[in-house]
């Protein structure tokens, strides 16, 4: 099992230049930020005081679990060309396959790490503040698995990028772009569409399926479709409801194995 | 002795440039090799090719039957690049046990450590070492194991005089050991007495591959002698057909077939000679002449 070694290796790394205890502040901070800011509304909306802190932090990840996941994955190739150590790396038998895979293990731990503390700290004070369903629970449960998954997304895209670059300076332009185009950009444009569309075929067909091909959407529909109470919250009911319930759980699974295969592919290329 | 590592009409392109042209070159077991040249001679991507780093244009490099970059083959090599680098986040013994587990070997790596002088520095960072100190934590990456091979790239840089002296000792053992070893390498004067074999490369052409003194012979540099006479000069240039350097001493140049010959007619002059010294040609000398050389 090469791959562990190189993912405990990058762990120890991420853990001595405190990423790990960085990543986990801002997410504490922003999720604790997030909740007794969205406090408010309960009352009004009939939904508990976790449903409303999950639906904010819904928001919150979408921008924060891509861009977490960029910062840590940009580095990881054209950082160990330019310290000139990747060279000795790929003279050990370990394929460049098993590099990635132990890398991305290790970041996607640290992702976990950080999204678990997090979100758990904020819903657990929402919890006691305001009260906690079964749906919500789950709800959050249901957060932090797919924050996960949307930042384990975002690190293959990163190393994809790192591979590409010919500098980890480059690199880290390239995933500011990434990060601007999945989640800002993208969505403008296709709310572009829908206005001059004015609920044509487009809006009613082909809208929701470019919408959940972009993992970002689909993490946002996955979380607002499965809990009604979260879908009210948020009013966004509509989006959600024209595709099957399938849609957003595959093309969030489905993504990060194709970024690993893209960063792979872009890795072989790598002559350090 | 086997060949570990067999080299036949090694070509490269880099882009429309061609940086390696027909390159031939063996190392066997238990063999050191140096491999000279300026830079941008093409010694790194030899080195990039043996490793498999580099994709070759035509051509066929074997390391013990193995394929470059096959698993095989990089199991079998070691290599130390050029100034070594490594995360500064880890400390030197976490360095290693990375290495030792890529490897699969269950290495005695606080020994490996005592052995290049690192032991002090164990469990500092590496982010805190020195130049030489990175270099020595690279050398000890070499020793993981049993290497069929070991390529180290200008492994004396940044390395200070004793430091070097060491560094020499573990290549010796290394290749006592049943090593191959191939050293790209500026210092002249420290492969001339390390190394069983030079190698010089020059403009992506291997123009050398020989001992020392076979490639003394092949330049036809001269092997200079030096003779001190007890009182006059005049008799030694007229026995040796040498040339005047002062009252005393006089300067001849022969090849080498001549030197045994010109030895016993020195010797046959007895008491007219104080002294003989015999400078062979040296690397410098000969590294000049085949670097520099024109192509045929």
């Amino acid at each position: 099992m090469r791959f562990l070694a190189i993912a405990q290796a990058e762990m120890r790394i991420l853990a001595r230049n405190r990423w790990l205890f960085m990543a986990t502040l801002i997410m504490v901070l922003f999720a604790l930020a997030l909740t007794f800011a969205g406090s408010a509304p309960t009352g009004t909306l009939g939904v508990d005081m976790l449903t409303v802190s999950v639906t904010s932090m819904t928001t919150l990840s979408v921008y924060l679990a891509p861009l977490l996941a960029l910062m840590m994955a940009f580095d990881a190739v054209a950082g160990d060309v330019e310290r000139g150590s990747l060279g000795l790396l790929l003279s050990y038998p370990a394929g460049r396959g098993e590099i990635l895979l132990g890398k991305f293990a290790a970041h996607l731990a640290a992702l976990t790490i950080a999204m678990t503390i997090g979100f758990g700290a904020a819903g657990a004070i929402a919890a006691y503040m305001g009260g906690a369903g079964q749906d919500s629970v789950l709800a959050l449960l249901r957060l932090i698995g797919t924050s996960v998954l949307l930042g384990g997304v975002f690190l293959t895209l990163g190393y994809m990028v790192s591979s590409l670059a010919k500098s980890a300076t480059a690199a880290a332009g390239m995933a500011a772009g990434l990060w601007l185009i999945f989640v800002v950009l993208y969505d403008l444009g296709l709310l572009g569409a829908v206005v001059m569309d004015s609920g044509g075929w487009f809006t009613e067909t082909l809208f929701p399926w470019l919408m959940v091909a972009n993992p970002a959407d689909a993490f946002r529909l996955w979380n607002i479709a499965s809990s009604e109470s979260v879908a009210l919250a948020s009013g966004m009911v509509g989006a959600a409801s024209a595709l099957p319930s399938w849609a957003a759980p595959v093309s969030l699974a489905v993504w990060p194995l194709l970024g690993f295969a893209f960063a792979r592919l872009a890795f072989r290329r790598v002559e350090p | 002795m086997d060949k570990i590592l067999e080299i036949q009409g090694l070509v490269k392109d880099r882009g429309k440039t061609r940086v390696l042209h027909g390159v031939d070159l063996t190392v066997s077991t238990g063999e050191r090799v140096a491999l000279l040249g300026h830079n941008g001679a093409g010694k790194s991507t030899l080195i990039k090719t043996v490793l498999g780093l580099t994709k070759m244009g035509g051509g066929s490099v074997k390391i013990a039957g193995y394929k470059p970059g096959s698993a095989a083959a990089r199991a079998d090599t070691a290599f130390l690049p050029e100034a070594v680098s490594f995360h500064p986040a880890l400390t030197g013994r976490e360095q290693l046990t990375l290495f030792a587990r890529l490897a699969g070997q269950k290495a005695d790596i606080a020994g490996l450590l005592e052995r290049v002088g690192l032991a002090d520095a164990l469990d500092r960072r590496i982010g805190t070492y020195s130049k030489g100190m990175r270099q020595r934590l690279g050398l000890a990456q070499v020793l993981l194991g049993k290497p069929k091979l070991a390529l180290l790239d200008e492994p004396t840089s940044g390395l200070d005089p004793i430091s070097r002296q060491d560094l020499y000792a573990i290549i010796d053992e290394l290749a006592a050991g049943g090593c191959a070893v191939l050293i790209a390498s500026h210092a002249l004067t420290e492969v001339e007495a390390r190394t069983d074999r030079i190698a010089i490369m020059r403009k992506g052409h291997l123009v050398a591959d020989d001992t020392l003194a076979g490639l003394s012979a092949k330049a036809g540099l001269r092997t200079k002698m030096r003779v001190r006479a007890t009182s006059d000069a005049d008799t030694l240039v007229k026995f040796t057909g040498g040339r005047r350097m002062n009252g005393a001493s006089v300067e001849i140049e022969i090849d080498a077939a001549g030197k045994m010959d010109m030895l016993q007619k020195i010797a046959a002059m007895g008491g007219a000679v104080a002294d003989v010294d015999i400078t062979p040609p040296r690397l410098e000398d000969l590294y000049r002449h085949y670097a520099k050389e024109e192509m045929h």
